[in-house]
């Protein structure tokens, strides 16, 4: 049960993580803020409240692991990982640039990093792997992977899904970012999921359907993941692509579309910012 | 003498899994026929059979791999190699994790299964790929070496192996030389080079009989290391020979005939002749009556030996090729 303290903690992070996609996706000129948005409170949560991480020894065995699996939301990972205190803040002014840390999509040699990704569908397979070795090496250890639902297109996504409660990978939890709008447009309109929930409960997952932007839902979604044995759970966050920022909202053509000076300022002003550094 | 590929490495797996305590196995619904059931009667916590979904498999490995395991994933060549593909690329490759790809049922020497199983551009892809490295075994003695030599290395390497039956050119399996990035010389000869990968090394030790024959001095190299190759060797021997001559059981494309010429041409271009399948997919058939049908034998061998000697006697490396 989260306190209000700590909801009111994690708002004002999720909010700062927000701020943070703003401000790297303007700078690069490039990148994916909508669906970076989508994800900030999820992962407010993950980074600062559930995960158990040392930042001094982002390599440690014992952590807890997450897979991006949609990396194109790799802004608001690094986000995260910078408030964490992985690497400098200074690195997000460098986002996409040539000669620096933070690649497009995620990649290992980034502090805090556990998986490679980008291309879409794998890496809830990569989870699946880790999440054997950790029971292999009897290590206490939580593996998260974030899918997006555009990328439940992806064939290797339902081989994974198949695998995983087969496998009792009950150390595996899995968030699908079901925010509506993928590349081309609508989920719906390009090839339809629906009834997606009911696929996962399908495959024999433990299935939570939550308000993702709800830090309530969000906490009992995990409390009941870590609460389900044999089986892994799939959390199933309705949220809103270009969540915190109006000007993105229902605007299927922003996927991959960084933000122009005046949208830059309104979305700071909306998060209440100011301009970075 | 020792058998065939596929019971050796089912031997190595054993063998492996005593060395490397560790290692982790992945396959996808192929551990009979790839022989990893024998890794998985010994250790079934370490053995994971993902079913029929190979790129699942790969990245699993992937998974597995970022928790300090060295893992092997095991599958035959068409489907270790083509199918998982970009899985390979992005969450083996570029990641640079410890997983190795063996893959048996490597060139048309298949058989029976036909142009689907045949794995005929598998050593051009793999060695496309930055951070692989790309190991052939050429006899079924060479196994277990090769096995070893790719888990004691780190980071990604493929192990292409052929289905049955290949050339022995090893009485007894020699597991110490066995080095990526090291070629074995096993005939020293003056007129021509001939540099083979896979069952085409003991086509090609007949060749150097068949050619001696003749009055000409045949060298035979036995690559092992596709990638990185062993340049000096092989420049050393074609600056010596004057003449090139490549064999696998491969496509034309992009594979050994590639590596070679790329090598050459930056300090030794000398004249260059290939035996390879001619950009084309193979067929069902008996896997000994398919390289004779499609030119992989000594044969050939000698063939293309006599022709790129005459081409050194003309002094023209540009010689067309008919």
């Amino acid at each position: 049960m989260l306190s209000n303290e700590s909801k009111q903690d994690l708002a004002e992070i999720a909010t700062q993580l927000r701020r943070d996609v703003i401000e790297m996706t303007y700078h690069a000129q490039s990148g994916h803020p909508g669906g970076s948005c989508s994800l900030a409170d999820i992962m407010a949560y993950l980074y600062f409240y559930r995960m158990q991480y040392d930042t001094q020894k982002p390599k440690d065995m014992g952590r807890d692991r997450l897979v991006l699996s949609k990396g194109h939301a790799a802004p608001v990972w690094y986000a995260a990982l910078a408030e964490a205190g992985f690497f400098e803040r200074e690195e997000m002014l460098y986002l996409r640039k040539a000669g620096h840390l933070l690649q497009g999509h995620p990649c290992v040699h980034i502090p805090g990093v556990d998986a490679t990704t980008g291309s879409l569908g794998f890496g809830l397979s990569i989870a699946v792997g880790m999440a054997l070795a950790a029971k292999m090496d009897k290590l206490d250890v939580k593996v998260h992977a974030i899918v997006g639902d555009g990328e439940q297109g992806e064939g290797q996504i339902w081989e994974a899904a198949m695998a995983a409660p087969n496998l009792h990978l009950d150390n595996l939890t899995v968030i699908l970012d079901r925010n509506r709008y993928q590349n081309d447009g609508e989920t719906e309109e390009i090839m339809p999921l629906e009834p997606l929930a009911d696929k996962w409960r399908a495959f024999n997952w433990n299935v939570a359907e939550i308000d993702g932007h709800d830090f309530d839902q969000i906490d009992r979604a995990f409390a009941l993941a870590d609460g389900c044995k044999g089986k892994p759970t799939l959390i199933y966050a309705n949220t809103v692509k270009g969540k915190g920022c109006s000007y993105m909202l229902n605007k299927p053509h922003l996927h991959y579309t960084p933000p122009t000076q005046e949208q830059y300022m309104s979305a700071l002003s909306e998060l209440e910012g100011s301009v970075w550094f | 003498m020792v058998g065939n590929f596929r019971d050796e490495l089912g031997k190595s797996f054993i063998a492996a899994g005593e060395e490397f305590p560790s290692l982790a196995v992945v396959t996808a619904d192929v551990s009979k026929s790839t022989r990893s059931i024998e890794f998985k009667k010994r250790w079934p916590e370490r053995f994971f059979s993902v079913g029929i979904a190979e790129a699942n498999a790969v990245s699993i490995a992937a998974g597995i791999a970022s928790f300090g395991h060295p893992v092997v994933f095991t599958a035959y060549g068409v489907f270790a190699t083509e199918k998982p593909f970009e899985q390979i690329r992005n969450t083996i490759c570029y990641p640079n994790l410890n997983v190795k790809i063996i893959a048996t049922h490597g060139g048309i020497s298949v058989g029976e299964d036909g142009a689907t199983h045949q794995a005929i551009e598998d050593i051009a892809v793999m060695r496309s790929l930055p951070n692989m490295k790309v190991i052939v075994a050429a006899d079924p003695g060479e196994v277990k070496a090769a096995v070893f030599e790719a888990i004691r290395t780190p980071g990604p390497v493929y192990v292409r192996l052929g289905r049955s039956v290949g050339g022995c050119i090893h009485e007894v399996p020699d597991h110490v030389a066995y080095e990526i990035g090291k070629a074995e010389r096993l005939r020293a000869g003056n007129d021509v080079t001939v540099i083979a990968a896979g069952i085409m090394v003991e086509q090609s030790l007949y060749a150097a009989d068949l050619l001696e024959k003749q009055g000409v001095s045949a060298e035979v190299i036995n690559v092992r290391s596709v990638k990185p190759i062993d340049t000096e060797m092989i420049t050393g021997s074609a600056e010596k020979t004057g003449a090139i001559v490549t064999a696998e059981d491969h496509n034309c494309c992009g594979g050994l005939f590639g590596v070679v010429a790329e090598a050459a041409a930056l300090s030794v271009p000398v004249p260059i002749e290939y035996v390879a399948l001619q950009d084309m997919f193979g067929e069902s058939g008996n896997g000994k009556e398919l390289l004779d049908k499609y030119g992989l034998n000594a044969k050939n061998i000698c063939k293309k030996a006599l022709r790129v000697i005459e081409r050194k006697r003309k002094g023209d490396a540009n010689y067309a090729v008919k």
